[in-house]
């Protein structure tokens, strides 16, 4: 199939707009679920905040814990220790009260009559609701044998598997070898899986997930459907070789990925690479310091067979490549922890135009990039509060086409709120959560192409047990 | 009394009065190495870390004690197993802090290495606070390790003698070193707590370490607090060694390794470098 008829052409920005909005949305507003497991505190009778600085949120000693495959190294960490009733799952949902409002959103001028011009309006929802349930699963099968398996669901109860692997640990007796294979989160230094944020504007890292207008409005068209995106904060499919020091002080992966973000059935036969190192060091009574860098390079079909107009799975051809790049870091100051993160991206012009490599590029066409950043901060009052907010940008450096313009898409976000932990011990967790967050999306209202203003304010109790 | 003698009395009340503040104050603090540690941050991280087991009083009973075995220690008594001081003698700050960081194999309490050494001394610190002990008393001398003695046939041959008759291991332990001696059944710990000996044979980790070094520190201070006794007055530091000689064939794998440090020496490959490093015996 050639795609070229149907990529997005310069002349048709606001089309594409509109689809970005619907990306973004459905990537915004789809369950983003954390990570966090009450099953080891029963298993190890440790509290909550021996592992989590405030759960889901990992502190250095999770971080080895986790590391070494879900075990201590007490010496009681393979399944034949427990009782045999013991069954390591946890379940994660979070009841809320949640207002959502975003500015600038395409609706018909005549309601029920779509061919009424469209005008922009805001729209703002309010209401109690429900997340997404976790049914996570996740231990040691034996010594140096470790899994985790997470069905997770948005809140219609509609099931897929987050992720689903199993991980030899130290290989030959080394802690600098274990093998992963599976779904997997990537080892991102700053988590998204156990961010402390959840509104559907705040509960996610707009950089993880962020592609150029355009070429979101590509993806989410549908109109190459083995093109399924990238996210950084996506669970992908794959393998991975990581390593750590004793006290994961030093820490590398290394990972294979298909090139389907992690989406199951094999679309594409195509494979991505991902890299990550970090170094942490103490720095007296402020604390332990941590930086790191990272990449990945990935390649997505512009093109792709079809059998009587379907797309052929795992048909996809003519991959043009993408990457992002970056680095990161984790400060402590006493009581505040600070996490630092920049990333460069990149993606071919024919994927940052939606194009076919078998065809010409349109006129004006380049390869888009962009920059941006994030500062979070956490103050934890002590193991039962914690104050959080994030700033956020995003900052196009190269737009797909040249007659963009130059600030299209750029995104910036804040985010605060606290998390209170009424009880905290070894069998279960419960926190009461608030939190407001903004973002504004510069130029991509679909009519008129100003500023987009999205925010949401959510209070719920988020419990796992 | 005269002006002059009432101003001496009260200088010197103060003096004691503020000796009393150093002492006490002496004891909210830690010192490793260059470290100090402060209880006052210490308890942030105890609430964190410890609570759960060791209580909020420091005594052992928190909401895990019921459920966990051996049971969590009782800081108020100022009691600890690990020690490079005397049976009796409070820990030296170095000792908690090598605990902290290495855990004790087998029961409740990790390996708290992933956290920073300041973290590690400020718990010290706190842990302090809950024993008077630490504002009355003064840790023990530290024992003094002599150089350790070759790990030969005669060495493991006297050690097996030792162990059976004057150290008597074997009464709680097992005769061969099972940790099934005929009093391992009867045997409770400070707190009436049924423990059970070491079983040499399972070849699980040592509590207090595992070098040598570790096991000479264990056998001539005991282990306080458990039936474990200190074997300084009775035992001569070459028979001490000579005992772990002996214990050391005991665990799995012994033979295996033996023989690979025979061949080396066979081969003409050097195996260990000075006296103290020579932790792994050399006898089969």
């Amino acid at each position: 199939m050639n795609l070229r008829a149907s990529s997005v052409s310069a002349q048709s920005p606001r089309h594409c707009v509109v689809a970005g909005i619907i990306l973004t949305s459905s990537v915004l507003f789809s369950t983003c679920r954390a990570y966090a497991i009450p099953a080891f505190a029963r298993k190890y009778n440790l509290p909550c905040s021996a592992c989590h600085e405030a759960w889901p949120k990992l502190n250095n000693f999770g971080q080895v814990f986790r590391d070494n495959g879900y075990q201590l190294g007490n010496g009681k960490d393979s399944p034949i220790w427990q009782n045999p009733s013991y069954f390591p799952i946890t379940f994660r949902i979070t009841p809320q009260w949640h207002r959502d409002s975003s500015s600038n959103q395409q609706v018909d001028s005549v309601p029920g009559d779509a061919t009424s011009p469209p005008i922009e309006r805001t729209l703002t929802s309010h209401g109690f609701d429900l997340s997404g349930v976790d049914i996570w699963t996740a231990g040691t099968l034996f010594n140096n044998i470790s899994f985790s398996v997470l069905p997770s669901s948005d809140s219609t109860g509609t099931f897929h598997f987050e992720n689903a692997w199993a991980r030899f640990d130290n290989l030959l007796g080394s802690s600098w070898a274990n093998l992963k294979f599976g779904k997997f989160e990537l080892d991102n230094m700053i988590s998204e899986k156990r961010i402390l944020f959840l509104s559907s504007n705040g509960g996610l890292y707009q950089l993880y997930h962020f592609l150029p207008v355009r070429e979101a409005a590509f993806v989410t068209s549908g109109l190459n459907p083995l093109n399924a995106g990238f996210g950084l904060g996506d669970n992908q499919l794959g393998i991975e070789l990581a390593g750590h020091s004793a006290n994961s002080y030093t820490r590398y992966s290394l990972a294979l990925l298909s090139s389907n973000d992690g989406n199951v059935g094999v679309p594409n036969s195509s494979y991505d690479g991902f890299a990550s190192v970090s170094q942490a060091f103490e720095l007296g009574k402020l604390g332990l310091q941590r930086f790191g860098a990272f990449a990945y390079l990935g390649q997505r079909p512009t093109n792709f067979n079809t059998a009587a107009g379907a797309p052929i799975t795992g048909s996809g051809s003519n991959n043009k490549s993408f990457y992002r790049v970056g680095l990161d870091a984790i400060l402590y100051a006493n009581k505040f922890d600070f996490s630092l993160f920049y990333l460069h991206g990149w993606e071919n012009a024919f994927l940052g135009t939606g194009t076919s490599a078998t065809t010409t590029l349109p006129s004006g066409a380049q390869a888009p990039a962009w920059n941006g950043g994030f500062v979070e901060t956490h103050y934890t009052v002590n193991t039962k509060l914690i104050l959080v907010q994030r700033n956020e940008f995003i900052r196009m450096s190269r737009q797909a086409f040249t007659s963009d313009p130059s600030d299209l898409g750029n995104r910036d976000g804040y985010s605060f709120g606290f998390r209170w932990y009424p009880i905290m011990f070894s069998r279960a967790g419960l926190a009461w959560h608030s939190e407001y967050a903004i973002v504004k999306s510069t130029k991509t209202s679909a009519v008129t192409g100003r500023d987009e203003w999205k925010s949401s304010l959510l209070f719920g109790f988020d419990f796992a047990f | 009394m005269s002006d002059v003698a009432h101003n001496l009395t009260r200088f010197a009340a103060a003096a004691v009065f503020l000796s009393s503040v150093v002492v006490a104050s002496s004891a909210q603090e830690s010192h490793i190495g260059n470290l100090t540690g402060e209880a006052k941050r210490g308890k942030e991280l105890y609430q964190r870390y410890c609570i759960g087991c060791h209580g909020q009083r420091g005594d052992g009973d928190g909401d895990n004690a019921p459920h966990v075995d051996p049971k969590p220690r009782d800081f108020t008594v100022g009691t600890f197993k690990c020690r490079s001081t005397p049976s009796g003698s409070l820990p030296l700050d170095k000792d908690l802090f090598d605990t902290i960081g290495r855990g004790l194999y087998s029961t409740a309490m990790p390996r708290w290495f992933p956290l920073t050494r300041q973290q590690r001394a400020d718990l010290i610190a706190y842990v302090k606070s809950f024993s008077p002990r630490f504002v009355e008393e003064e840790p023990g001398t530290p024992l003094e390790i002599p150089r350790e003695t070759p790990s030969d046939e005669g060495s493991v041959t006297r050690g097996r003698e030792l162990y059976q008759t004057v150290a008597k291991c074997s009464q709680c332990h097992g005769k061969e070193g099972r940790g099934d001696g005929p009093s391992a059944a009867t045997l409770t710990d400070d707190k009436g707590h049924p423990t059970l000996p070491y079983d040499f044979t399972a070849g699980t980790k040592f509590k207090c370490g595992e070098s040598d070094q570790d096991l000479y520190r264990v056998l001539m201070t005991g282990l306080d607090g458990s039936p474990m006794p200190s074997f300084s007055s009775s035992l001569k530091p070459e028979q001490a060694w000579d005992l772990i000689h002996y214990v050391r064939t005991l665990r799995p794998g012994f033979q295996q390794t033996a023989q690979k440090t025979k061949e080396k020496k066979t081969s003409g490959v050097s195996s260990a470098g000075t006296a103290t490093d020579n932790t792994r015996p050399s006898v089969h």
